[in-house]
């Protein structure tokens, strides 16, 4: 058994959250560098190179790359022999979360009740914390800063097994449709695929860490990454909405078992500023 | 060219903007979004003065993070419009608000307004607060500061870049650059 103090923890989420947000990923940033290659719009050049100018601009002078520092969803995976100590995980992010924003003076964005009062907590705290139990004895830590703008156009659906393939392509496209211009293309998506309701949301939200330019392991679905990417390209919403050929930079999809009358799929939209960081204890 | 705006703007100045025209904003503008929006609408509806005379005046939506030493506000880009999009027509005709800020398309109703009290819709390019935030020279709470990054914020700005995205006549820069690039046929959203 190994003993990690909470106060670890702490401290890594309050770096890796500051990273990501004045840190695009090189491999985000090598997509908007591909994507600038390919777009035939004017305009849509033009944001382009704004997004990229903007890239250096936040990691230079260690601004915010948007001004939506993001709900805090973090994903931990502790190792069965770790023993954390002094508090439990979702205070010990809870407070890497709110350090960050003291430190690196992002924006407190979280709201305690979501129906009525909806007053900020003024700590852009609680994080949506997921545990997973590991082998092994380190903490793996990975965090995604959530823009609302993209978080708002995601969408849920349960299909019917015979939708298949085609259905999923087709509510993808559907959900990057109706979404235009609202997640500040050009996005990524996050396609979870099977399990349950919850499930195929969450599933989405972990494929959002996966980094651009990789498909899936398994060549059917990477295929089916494909055929989606390629199919909301041809939408025509292009970088900023204004219009052009590129509207997505990347599609990943993960996968899990699901009953025998169901096809979950979750869609959840990544805005251009994807922003991820990963760290181990 | 890009069109160099310095508000307050007349109708007249906004009627000369076409939909894709880049501008350059120059002078005061002023933050509002979410939060703003419900107790401007809430003192309009109570018929109570404003707390900011928005007469010809540029509206951005926008909550920027917490200004680093040496800057005047934080990362500043714009927000969603569409969450603005009931709070608008009431607002246009209240307070003869000229030109508003933000990203994403708006409904008809807030299109049709626009061109009943001689507005403009501009958009800025989002996910480029860091970038946005060096065209912003000053910034201080002109309305609620307990509302935090949701208050209204006086910002002078300066070549501050935005792109008319519907004008007075009702042209609509989405929906025609759509049009221009898509490759597909369209289908209702499921």
């Amino acid at each position: 058994m190994r003993d990690i103090p909470a106060s670890d923890i702490t401290a890594l989420v309050a770096r890796l959250y500051q990273d990501a947000n004045f840190n695009l990923p090189s491999d985000v940033i090598g997509a908007l560098e591909g994507a600038l290659l390919e777009e035939k719009s004017l305009t849509g050049i033009e944001v382009l190179e704004t997004l990229l100018k903007n890239a250096g601009i936040a990691a230079r002078k260690r601004v915010p790359l948007c001004q939506d520092t993001g709900l805090a969803v973090v994903f931990a995976e502790v190792g069965r022999d770790v023993h954390i100590t002094g508090s439990t995980p979702q205070e010990a992010v809870d407070e890497g979360v709110d350090q960050a924003r003291r430190e690196g003076h992002l924006r407190a964005s979280i709201v305690s009740d979501p129906c009525f009062d909806r007053v900020n907590t003024g700590t852009n705290a609680p994080a949506m914390l997921h545990l997973e139990l590991v082998p092994g004895d380190s903490v793996k830590i990975s965090v995604l800063p959530k823009g609302a703008g993209s978080e708002n156009m995601s969408r849920t659906a349960m299909l019917k097994p015979a939708d298949g393939p085609d259905g999923i392509i087709r509510f993808a496209v559907d959900t990057v449709e109706a979404a235009g211009a609202n997640p500040c293309p050009p996005v990524f998506l996050g396609i979870g695929v099977g399990g349950s309701m919850d499930r195929a949301a969450l599933l989405a939200k972990k494929a959002l860490l996966r980094p651009a330019g990789e498909a899936h392991i398994d060549p059917r679905l990477g295929g089916l990454e494909q055929k989606i990417m390629d199919a909301v390209n041809d939408l025509g919403i292009g970088p900023g909405g204004f219009g052009g050929v590129v509207t997505c930079l990347g599609v990943a999809i993960e996968e899990y078992p699901c009953h025998i009358a169901t096809l979950p799929v979750a869609v959840n939209i990544q805005c251009n500023s994807a922003r991820r960081a990963s760290g181990r204890i | 060219m890009a069109i160099t705006l310095t508000p307050p703007l007349s109708g007249h100045d906004v009627r000369e903007l076409s939909v894709g025209d880049p501008v350059l904003i120059t002078g005061v503008i002023y933050t509002a979004r979410d939060a703003a929006h419900q107790r401007l609408i809430e003192l309009i509806e109570r018929g109570e003065d404003l707390p900011v005379d928005l007469a010809g005046q540029i509206i951005y939506y926008t909550g920027p993070t917490p200004a680093q030493p040496g800057m005047a506000t934080g990362s500043a880009g714009p927000t969603t419009s569409s969450r603005m999009d009931r709070f608008t027509p009431p607002l246009l005709a209240a307070t003869g608000v000229r030109a508003m800020i933000g990203k994403g398309e708006r409904s008809e109703e807030v299109s049709r307004s626009l061109g009943e009290h001689d507005a403009v819709y501009l958009v800025a390019v989002g996910g480029a607060g860091a970038l946005l935030a060096e065209k912003i020279e000053a910034a201080e709470p002109a309305a609620w500061p307990e509302l935090g990054t949701e208050a209204i914020f006086r910002l002078e700005v300066r070549e501050f870049p935005a792109i008319v995205a519907i004008d007075t006549r009702g042209g609509n820069l989405y929906s025609a650059g759509r049009a221009r690039y898509r490759r597909s046929a369209s289908r209702k959203s499921c």
